[in-house]
C-alpha cells in the first residue's frame, strides 16, 4: 500500500495539470463552435459538445486504466500491441466505414472509431522497443532500414485509406531518430529535399538546376580545401535535378487535383487573377474564413459564445479540424496565445521528462509523444492561420472526436506513467 | 546538440504562431465592429420621404412604393436565368451586363439590379422570389407629384451616384437622393433616416435569427413635411403665360423674403422624372439645347440688367449726395461725353427730372447721374467702390444665399475691376458710363433684380429670398428671418419709387398701357441687348424683355423680375406678363384679359429657331411678331418641305 502511494505521487502533475487545461479550454470551444448559441443540456449526446463530454469522462476512465498497468508492461508487449494496431489498420480494408473520401472508421453501433489515431501510440511503442534493444544499432544502416519499416507499415496503410493528413505525422519520428542518433546526412538530406522541392516548383526545374550546380561547384573549387574526384560533385547536381523533375512529375501526375491546389496556392504558384479568386471562393474558402474568423477577434476577443462567425457556422468544420478558429474569434490574441503557449509548454516539458529518463525505452517513447504531439500542434494551427498548406488533422486535446481525444490521452498517459516508474527502472 | 533540435524548433514554430496571431489579430485587425462584419445580414427600412405641400397647404408632392430588385453577386447561385429574365422583362444579355456591372461595382455589396417595378411585376415577382439566392426585393419610396408644374422648383430624386456615396457614407449604391431643387437643398428633413435591421446569417447565408436578439437594430425615422413658400396657383399661372417663351419669373414676398414663384420656362411635368422611364426622359431633356429646360432660367440666366439698373444708380446718386429730387437734365435725345462720343437716349427730347427720368428711361438723365456719383471723388477708382458697394448692398454681384443649390453671382464691377481691366489706370466715369444704364459690366440673375425690387419696396432693407416655408412646425433658417439693409438711406426711396409708379402711372411711362385697375404698381421696363456665335461670327439677337416690378406701392405684397428672352423691349413680353402676375397674386383673377390674350397668342418660337436655321435673319423692330398659329403652320410647312425632300 505504502509503495503504491509513493508511486502515484510521483506523475507528473505539471503534464497532467497542462493536459486538463487544454481538455478542458478545448471543450469550451467546441460548445461554442457547435452550439448554434443555445443550449439545453451540456449533455445532450444529439450535440457534438454533448458528446465530447462523454467522450472526456470516458477519457478519465482511461487514464486509470492507462496508470494502473505495470509499466513494464508496455515494454514488454510493445510489439503486440503494434501487431493487433496493425491488423486493426488492414481491417479497415475489410469492414472499414468512408467518411469524407477517407475509409478510417469502423462503424460499431452508432459509434465510429478510429484505429489509426490508435497506431500512433502503438508505433511509437514499438519505435521505442526496437531501438532500445541492445541488438539494435541505429548507426547501423540495415537497423536503420528496419526502423524505418516500423513507421512505413502504419503510414503506409493510412495513406492506402486515403488519409494523407495522418500519413504525414509519421514524418514526427525522425526527430526521434536524430535524437538517437542516426548520421547528421539524413537532417542534410532531409532539408535538401525540402528546399529541392519547394525550388522547383516556385522557381522552374531549370533555375534550381543552375542554382544547384552554382552552389555545388563553388563548394568544391573554392572552398574545399582538399579538391577530391571531379565525378562527385557531378554525381550530386545530377542527382539533385534528377530529384527535381520527379518533384514535378510527381506534383503533376501523382497528386490529386485539390492537392495539387492547395500546394499552389501555398506557393502561389497561380498567377492568373481570375482564377486565383476563383480558388480563393472554393479551395481557399475555409482557409478564408478561418483566417477572417481569427483576425476579428482582435486583442480581447468578442467573448464565449458570441461569436459572430462561429454562431453562423462560416467556418465549416470548425469544431474538428478548425478549431482554433473558435478560439482566435471568440478569445482574440490573447486567448490564442495562451493556447500556443499551453502546447509549447507541454512539449518542452514532455522532452524534458524525456531526457531524464534513464531507460532508453521510455527516453524515446517520450521523445516520441513530444514529436507527434508537436507535428499536430503545427501542422493544425499552422494550416487554420494560412501559414502552410491544408493538411486536415486534429489538434491534439482540442479538436471533436472521441478516437483523437483517447488516442492522444492514451499517448500522453502512457508516458507519464512510463515517467513515474523511472525511480523504479535499476 | 541533438537534443536541442527539437526542443528549438518547438519554440521557434510557437514564436511564430504568436507572430502570426499578432500579425492576424492586432496588427492588421481593425477594431471589430459588427457593422462592417459580412456574418450580419443588414436589411435597411426606407422611411417615407416627407409631403411637400405649397404657402396655401396644398399638396404638390407625395410619395408612391417602389419596389427594386437588388443583388449580392456573391450570395448568387445557379439559377432558371430564363424564367427570371421574363418576370423581369429584360432580355438574357441585359442580365449578364447587369450583373457583371453589380459585379465589378462590389461582390459583397448590394446594387439595384433592376429598379422600380411595376405593382404588377412586383406581385408575380414576389412569389417566386424564394427561387433566386442573392437577389431580394427592396422597398423604397418614389415621389409621385400632385401637380405638373414647379418642376425646376421641386427638383427630383434619383440613385446616388458614386461621388455622393463618398462624401456621405450614409447613402449606399441604390439609394435615392435628392438631386435638384428642394430635393436636394432639403434632403436631409425630407429622406429622414433609413432603418437597420441586423441579422444573424449563417455560412449558406441564411438567416439565423437577430443579431443579439435586435439590441443593436435602428428604428427609421420618417422623413419630415415640408411648406414650401412656392404659391402653386400663381407659379402654374406663371407657367401658362410663358409658354412658347424661354425666360423666367422671379416672385419674392418683400415683406419676407419668401418666393413666390419661380417660372423656368419652358418647363416640363416633373412626373417625367420619376420611375423606370426617369433616365430616358432626362435625356431628352437633357438633349434639347435650344430651350434647355433643365436649366432654371430665373437662377442661372445671366444678363445685362438694362433700364431696371437705373433705380439703383438713381438711389447711389441721391444717397452720395451728388443731386437731390430737384435736379434736372435736358435731354437732347443723346448723351454727349468725352468729346465726340455720345449715348443715345430714347425718351424724346426734354427736361428731365428723377421722376420722368426714371418713367421714361432717360439715358441721358443716368448718365449724368451716375458721372456725378463717380466725379465725386477724384482718385476714380475709390469712386467707383464706393458706387459699387451700394449697389452690392442690394444682393448683387455675388450669390444671394437663397436656399437652393444652384445660382449665379453676376457682375458689380468695382474699382480693381477697372484697374484690372485698363492697366495704365486711365479709365473715368465716361470710359463705363453704359453701367449707368444697366448694360457694361453689369450683370445679374432675374432672381437678383426680383430681390433688387424687393429691396426698393421695402424702402431699403430685404431678406434672403428663400423657398422653405416651414419644416413641420420648425422655424426656418435664422439666415432667411435677418434683415439685410442697404447703404441707401429710407427718404431717398420715395422719389425712386414715385418714379416707377409713374412708369405705370404717367401717359408718357413706357408701360402706361400696362396699368391694372385699383392695383398701384411700380415698375421698370428694361431691354438687354444679347449676341450668339454663328459660325464664329459674333452676331446680335433681338433683345431680352425684361421687366421688374413691385405692388402695390404702399406696404407691397409682391415684387417681381422677368426675363423672356428675344422679346424685344422690356414692356412687350415681360411687362404684359408682369401686370398679369401681380393682378393674379393680389386679386386671384384676371381683369385684364386683353393682356393674357396678346401673350398667350403669341409665340417666340420663331425668334429661338433662328441662331440654328441657318439662313440670314433679322431682329428686334424688323423681326416681327408671330402668333402661335402662324408658328404652327410654318412648321408644318417646312416638315411638308424636308418629308417631300426626303422622298
Amino acid at each position: 500500500m505504502s509503495l503504491n502511494r509513493t508511486r502515484n505521487f510521483k506523475f507528473d502533475w505539471i503534464t497532467i495539470i497542462l493536459f486538463l487545461l487544454l481538455v478542458g479550454f478545448g471543450w469550451l470551444n467546441i460548445v461554442s463552435a457547435s452550439s448554434s448559441g443555445e443550449i439545453t443540456s451540456y449533455l445532450d449526446m444529439s450535440q457534438p459538445y454533448g458528446k465530447q463530454m462523454v467522450f472526456i469522462l470516458f477519457t478519465f476512465v482511461l487514464i486509470i486504466l492507462v496508470l494502473s498497468i505495470e509499466a513494464k508492461f508496455f515494454e514488454r508487449f510493445a510489439s503486440i500491441i503494434y501487431l493487433v494496431s496493425m491488423l486493426s489498420l488492414i481491417g479497415l480494408f475489410l469492414f472499414g466505414k468512408t467518411v469524407n473520401g477517407a475509409t478510417s472508421w469502423y462503424g460499431i453501433g452508432g459509434f465510429t472509431i478510429q484505429p489509426s489515431e490508435f497506431a500512433k501510440f502503438a508505433t511509437a511503442l514499438a519505435v521505442a522497443k526496437y531501438i532500445s534493444d541492445l541488438q539494435t544499432n541505429i548507426k547501423n544502416v540495415k537497423d536503420q532500414l528496419k526502423t524505418a519499416l516500423i513507421i512505413f507499415v502504419p503510414a503506409f496503410l493510412i495513406l492506402l485509406q486515403n488519409d494523407a493528413g495522418s500519413t504525414i505525422v509519421y514524418a514526427a519520428f525522425f526527430f526521434v531518430f536524430y535524437r538517437e542518433g542516426i548520421p547528421q546526412i539524413y537532417l542534410l538530406l532531409l532539408l535538401s529535399i525540402i528546399l529541392l522541392s519547394v525550388s522547383a516548383l516556385k522557381f522552374s526545374v531549370l533555375i534550381t538546376a543552375i542554382i544547384i550546380a552554382v552552389l555545388i561547384f563553388g563548394h568544391h573549387f573554392f572552398l574545399k580545401k582538399k579538391r577530391g574526384n571531379i565525378l562527385q560533385p557531378i554525381f550530386i547536381t545530377v542527382a539533385c535535378i534528377i530529384f527535381s523533375l520527379g518533384v514535378h512529375l510527381f506534383y503533376n501526375n501523382i497528386l490529386q487535383s485539390h492537392q495539387q491546389d492547395r500546394i499552389s496556392l501555398w506557393l502561389r504558384l497561380e498567377k492568373d487573377p481570375e482564377k486565383l479568386e476563383q480558388m480563393k471562393r472554393t479551395i481557399l474558402y475555409n482557409l478564408n474564413e478561418s483566417e477572417k474568423a481569427i483576425s476579428s477577434g482582435g486583442v480581447t476577443g468578442k467573448g464565449f459564445m458570441e461569436g459572430t462567425r462561429t454562431i453562423g457556422k462560416f467556418v465549416p468544420e470548425q469544431h474538428t479540424d478548425y478549431i482554433f478558429s473558435t478560439v482566435g474569434e471568440e478569445w482574440g490574441f490573447l486567448g490564442s496565445s495562451f493556447v500556443v503557449i499551453l502546447f509549447v509548454l507541454l512539449l518542452i516539458r514532455i522532452l524534458h521528462l524525456a531526457e531524464l529518463q534513464k531507460s532508453q525505452f521510455s527516453r524515446i517513447y517520450g521523445y516520441s509523444v513530444a514529436s507527434i504531439l508537436f507535428l499536430h500542434f503545427m501542422i493544425n494551427i499552422g494550416m487554420v492561420m494560412g501559414l502552410i498548406p491544408t493538411i486536415g488533422i486534429p489538434l491534439p486535446f482540442f479538436s471533436y472526436g472521441g478516437s483523437g481525444l483517447w488516442g492522444f490521452t492514451i499517448l500522453l498517459f502512457v508516458f507519464i506513467k512510463l515517467d513515474s516508474n523511472r525511480i523504479n527502472e535499476w | 546538440m541533438r537534443k536541442l533540435l527539437l526542443l528549438s524548433i518547438i519554440v521557434l514554430v510557437g514564436l511564430t504562431f504568436i507572430a502570426r496571431l499578432f500579425y492576424l489579430q492586432v496588427y492588421t485587425s481593425k477594431t471589430y465592429d459588427f457593422k462592417d462584419d459580412n456574418a450580419i445580414r443588414k436589411v435597411f427600412y426606407y422611411p417615407k420621404r416627407g409631403y411637400v405641400y405649397d404657402r396655401n397647404g396644398k399638396l404638390l408632392v407625395a410619395n408612391q412604393p417602389s419596389y427594386d430588385v437588388m443583388v449580392i453577386p456573391r450570395e448568387v447561385e445557379s439559377l432558371d436565368t430564363l424564367e427570371f429574365c421574363s418576370l423581369l422583362k429584360i432580355t438574357k444579355e441585359d442580365f449578364i451586363k447587369k450583373y457583371d456591372r453589380a459585379y465589378t461595382y462590389s461582390p459583397r455589396l448590394p446594387s439595384p439590379f433592376v429598379p422600380q417595378l411595376s405593382k404588377k411585376d412586383y406581385a408575380v415577382l414576389q412569389e417566386k422570389m424564394w427561387k433566386y439566392k442573392g437577389f431580394y426585393i427592396q422597398k423604397r419610396s418614389l415621389r409621385d407629384y400632385q401637380t405638373t408644374i414647379g418642376a425646376n422648383v421641386l427638383g427630383y430624386i434619383a440613385e446616388v451616384n458614386q461621388g455622393e456615396i463618398d462624401k456621405d457614407p450614409y447613402y449606399q449604391m441604390g439609394d435615392l437622393i435628392g438631386k435638384q431643387g428642394i430635393e436636394t437643398s432639403y434632403e436631409k428633413e425630407l429622406r429622414g433616416e433609413k432603418g437597420i435591421k441586423y441579422i444573424q446569417k449563417d455560412r449558406f447565408n441564411r438567416d439565423i435569427g437577430p443579431f443579439q436578439d435586435g439590441k443593436e437594430d435602428i428604428i427609421p425615422t420618417p422623413g419630415k413635411d415640408i411648406t414650401v413658400s412656392i404659391d402653386a396657383e400663381l407659379q402654374a399661372y406663371g407657367e401658362l403665360l410663358m409658354q412658347n417663351k424661354v425666360g423666367g419669373i422671379v416672385a419674392i414676398e418683400p415683406s419676407s423674403g419668401e418666393i413666390l414663384s419661380l417660372v423656368s420656362a419652358p418647363s416640363y411635368n416633373p412626373n417625367l422624372l420619376v420611375g423606370r422611364e426617369r433616365s430616358r426622359n432626362y435625356t431628352k431633356l437633357y438633349n434639347d439645347s435650344i430651350h434647355l429646360p433643365l436649366i432654371d432660367k430665373g437662377l442661372l440666366r445671366m444678363h445685362e440688367p438694362g433700364s431696371p439698373f437705373k433705380a439703383l444708380v438713381a438711389l447711389t446718386a441721391l444717397q452720395e449726395n451728388v443731386v437731390d429730387e430737384r435736379f434736372t437734365v435736358r435731354c437732347t435725345g443723346a448723351y454727349n461725353y468725352g468729346g465726340r462720343r455720345s449715348m443715345g437716349c430714347h425718351c424724346g427730347t426734354g427736361t428731365r427730372n428723377i421722376f420722368n427720368g426714371i418713367s421714361e428711361s432717360c439715358n441721358s438723365y443716368f448718365a449724368t447721374l451716375y458721372r456725378k456719383t463717380i466725379d465725386k471723388y477724384d482718385d476714380a477708382s475709390h469712386a467707383m467702390d464706393v458706387w459699387s458697394s451700394h449697389i452690392k448692398s442690394f444682393g448683387l454681384g455675388d450669390y444671394l444665399g437663397y436656399d437652393l443649390t444652384i445660382g449665379k453671382k453676376g457682375n458689380i464691377p468695382d474699382g480693381a475691376y477697372y484697374d484690372r481691366m485698363y492697366p495704365d489706370f486711365r479709365w473715368r466715369a465716361t470710359t463705363n458710363i453704359s453701367n449707368s444704364i444697366g448694360q457694361g459690366e453689369v450683370l445679374v440673375t432675374p432672381i437678383q433684380l426680383a430681390n433688387m425690387m424687393a429691396a426698393i419696396a421695402n424702402r431699403g432693407y430685404y431678406y434672403t429670398p428663400h423657398i422653405i416655408k416651414s419644416i413641420e412646425g420648425q422655424p426656418i433658417d435664422k439666415k432667411y428671418t435677418t434683415k439685410h439693409e442697404t447703404t441707401i438711406d429710407k427718404q431717398h426711396f420715395e422719389p425712386v419709387i414715385q418714379g416707377l409708379f409713374d412708369v405705370y402711372d404717367k401717359p408718357d411711362g413706357t408701360a402706361h398701357f400696362l396699368q391694372v385697375p385699383d392695383i398701384e404698381i411700380c415698375g421698370k421696363t428694361g431691354t438687354a441687348e444679347n449676341f450668339t456665335i454663328i459660325d464664329g461670327v459674333k452676331t446680335q439677337l433681338t433683345d431680352h424683355s425684361i421687366f421688374v416690378a413691385f405692388a402695390p406701392k404702399e406696404n407691397p405684397k409682391i415684387a417681381l423680375a422677368i426675363l423672356v428672352e428675344n422679346g424685344y423691349f422690356g414692356a412687350r413680353f415681360a411687362g404684359r406678363i408682369a401686370s398679369l402676375m401681380i393682378e393674379k397674386y393680389l386679386k386671384g383673377n384676371i381683369t385684364r384679359t386683353d393682356l393674357e390674350r396678346w401673350v398667350m397668342s403669341y409665340t417666340l418660337e420663331h425668334e429661338y429657331d433662328k441662331p440654328t436655321s441657318g439662313k440670314p435673319f433679322k431682329i428686334n423692330a424688323n423681326s416681327g411678331l408671330m402668333t402661335v398659329e402662324e408658328y404652327e403652320r410654318r412648321k408644318k410647312a417646312e416638315n411638308d418641305i424636308t418629308q417631300t425632300d426626303l422622298q
